[in-house]
């Protein structure tokens, strides 16, 4: 097989959610010593935003969406060591810090997200449901994160993002990090108001809003 | 006389709700659920149940359930603040109420979805009041303008001071069910009284898949032991929290619930409890919990099918749309759902006056739906045998110029058989456009203005009223809080 047949086999492992080929693939790729970083660049992103292409299109549902990204996230597990151990550079977008809000266990809108942005080349630090705020802050100062974003689906809880902005001002770091805000009762007016600098509809809209917001 | 068929749907067959019953009570028993809430777990443990401390997680006999099972009472009577008016929560008796908790409300000069305050809230509360298919109250709106902390507690208050119908409630923090209690008990006169007459109902959502939280678990004790009945919203979204086909949903529904029905007998035995929920069909391209598709009306006709077979009062999120005004989408979708709540004969049916997923009460919706909830009332109520012979002797006589109208049978029956709705249109085309060409939801609009500008009346007597403003200020006080909004009545 030649590189060219494996890229497009990883890409096709990744557009039909095959997990375990996804590995396989990626297994290969180390084994054969062949250039990771085009093996990730030309294979798995590639896929990956084929699978953005289809979603769009309207043929691809939430379902095919995850399955793709989650395909992504264990090829990754096997490949970022071997990237780290040969010292290549990986070009990540951005380091995010995400999870759900204390006093909210929903996750399933901040897992989707969480997904998307690691298949789109996001280094994803996801924090979980029920998170609280000072472990937020904390996480993203000893990572030197990008961005931090804030998942909440009730209104009692989406009072939590307001409240880690004020304690970004307070803590002289306002502005160091990106906050992005999500949820159902979450609107842009509501990231206007507690002066978040993006707000994402859904998890596909997520990965364009994050990236622009990280250029700014 | 021919007694009357009670028009009804069933979805499931019998062997179906047996072999879901069955695999509820082995996920309880083999796989466990989570109960987050120390004092539940006590219970649990004591009762012979298996927990692993570490995870919380809990293991279930069959034994157990269906100790709760014959344990939890059949049918709850509710009744009005007088206690004059008595409702069955049972059988196949069907009480609507407006969709709970809406953050937003359309707003009826701008059609512009907006924050909720004080003021709507009480509109909304005496709005209901006088809706006559509108049986029961809700604490419908979140006022914004109140801080978050006591938005529970203040939107029952609103509740009982604008309403005299029973109400469907709920807590949002452990704190929250003392002063709400105290509140009912203010209304009733004493902790004996409101546990022999219930006012209102508790509602309590188990986390999907497999999960009850502190809070709500909670709220499960503390109503059981007051026996303020519980209902228990389960609300799996197909292919995201719970299974993606319906029946696999319909499984974890039911043990979810189980848990929680086990929770409350355990608290205290007999303590009253109703089967409910608000599981959606999961939009797999928008993501969205979509509660007018016809697969959720589905998985809500059949758990309280299920509920009924284990002879439990039910509840379900019908009867309420997505659409984000008042069209043609916000009619058939509530249209639908209230029809086929009230033929799958759910107790209390929520979502009136609902959309936008259930973030959203419009006014107007609510006059149009509680027309919708009298069509679904008509409907079930059948059709009856009125006299013997039906119509043979309304033919004695019987010449080509014969008419009915004029007949005394005609006016002794008509306004029993059928139904005078007022905002739906039945207007000849030249008169409708006489009348300004209106839409429903305009017409609907106008009703709103006329019902609410009323003057206040109904309210609870005086003393009552200080009681529960010393009860809501205390709590807010407690809370940090010095003032809230003025009200009308102070």
């Amino acid at each position: 097989m030649t590189q060219q047949e494996l890229l497009k086999k990883i890409q096709t492992a990744v557009i039909e959610g095959i997990k375990e080929e996804a590995e396989a693939l990626a297994r290969e790729a180390v084994e054969k010593k062949l250039d990771l970083n085009e093996v990730v660049e030309k294979g798995y992103i590639l896929g990956i935003q084929k699978v953005g292409d289809l979603w769009e299109k309207g043929e691809y549902f939430l379902p095919e969406l995850i399955t793709s990204a989650e395909c992504m996230k264990a090829a990754m597990a096997i490949l970022q060591p071997e990237l780290e151990k040969a010292q290549i550079e990986t070009k990540s977008l951005g380091k995010i810090v995400i999870g759900t809000v204390e006093g909210d266990i929903h996750d399933i809108g901040k897992n989707l997200v969480s997904s998307m942005l690691s298949a789109n080349g996001f280094e994803v630090i996801d924090l979980g449901a029920d998170v609280k705020l000072e472990k937020f802050v904390e996480k993203a100062e000893e990572e030197k994160a990008d961005c931090i974003c804030l998942s909440a689906l009730l209104t009692t809880t989406m009072l939590g993002q307001k409240k880690l902005i004020e304690m970004l001002k307070e803590k002289n770091l306002y502005g160091r990090f990106k906050v992005m805000v999500g949820g159902a009762p979450v609107n842009q007016k509501w990231s206007d108001d507690i002066g978040a600098d993006g707000y994402a509809e859904n998890a596909m809209i997520a990965v364009q809003a994050v990236k622009n917001v990280i250029k700014k | 006389m021919i007694p009357t068929k009670r028009p009804k749907l069933e979805l499931l067959s019998p062997d179906f709700i047996q072999k879901i019953i069955d695999e509820a009570l082995i996920i309880l028993e083999k796989q466990g659920i989570f109960v987050e809430n120390q004092e539940a777990l006590e219970l649990l443990k004591q009762a012979g149940m298996k927990a692993e401390e570490s995870t919380q997680r809990v293991f279930l006999t069959p034994q157990i359930v269906e100790d709760s099972l014959s344990s939890t009472p059949p049918v709850i009577k509710l009744y009005d603040r007088t206690e004059e008016k008595e409702y069955i929560v049972g059988e196949d008796e069907v009480h609507f109420d407006p969709g709970s908790a809406a953050v937003t409300i359309l707003d009826r000069q701008t059609q512009e979805q907006r924050k909720a305050v004080t003021e709507d809230l009480v509109k909304f509360i005496r709005l209901t009041e006088c809706l006559e298919h509108i049986h029961f109250q809700s604490t419908g709106l979140i006022s914004s303008d109140v801080p978050e902390i006591i938005s529970d507690s203040y939107r029952l208050y609103i509740g009982l001071l604008f309403s005299s119908k029973p109400v469907v409630t709920g807590t949002f923090r452990v704190e929250g069910f003392k002063p709400m209690y105290d509140m009912l008990v203010a209304i009733r006169g004493s902790e004996k009284n409101l546990a022999d007459k219930p006012l209102a109902i508790f509602d309590a959502c188990p986390s999907p898949p497999l999960k009850w939280s502190n809070l709500t678990a909670q709220s499960l004790i503390d109503s059981a032991r007051a026996e303020v009945p519980s209902e228990l919203i389960s609300m799996g979204l197909t292919g995201a929290t719970s299974p993606v086909t319906m029946a696999g949903t319909l499984v974890q529904h039911v043990a979810e619930n189980l848990c929680g029905l086990v929770i409350c007998q355990l608290a205290k035995k007999g303590a009253p409890v109703i089967f409910g929920g608000s599981p959606a069909s999961f939009d797999m391209r928008k993501g969205t919990t979509p509660m007018g598709a016809i697969e959720t009306m589905m998985i809500d006709s059949a758990y309280c099918q299920v509920a009924k077979h284990l002879n439990l009062p039910t509840h379900a999120y019908m009867g309420l749309s997505d659409s984000k005004i008042n069209d043609n989408q916000a009619g058939l979708e509530t249209g639908i759902g209230a029809v086929l709540a009230a033929l799958a004969g759910v107790n209390v049916v929520s979502g009136p006056g609902m959309m936008d997923f259930e973030s959203c009460q419009s006014l107007e919706k609510l006059v149009i739906d509680n027309e919708i909830c009298g069509i679904a009332y008509r409907l079930i109520e059948g059709i009856s045998q009125r006299d013997d012979p039906l119509a043979t002797h309304l033919f004695e006589n019987f010449t080509a110029d014969t008419q009915f109208l004029s007949l005394p049978h005609t006016k002794s029956w008509y306004r029993k058989e059928h139904t005078f709705p007022n905002v739906i249109d039945r207007d000849t085309y030249d008169y409708w456009v006489s009348l300004g060409k209106k839409s429903i939801a305009e017409r609907a609009s106008e009703e709103v203005e006329k019902l609410i500008q009323e003057n206040l009346s109904n309210l609870p007597e005086e003393n009552i009223i200080q009681e529960l403003k010393k009860i809501m200020h205390d709590d807010a006080k407690k809370n940090g809080i010095s003032s809230l909004p003025e009200l009308k009545i102070d």
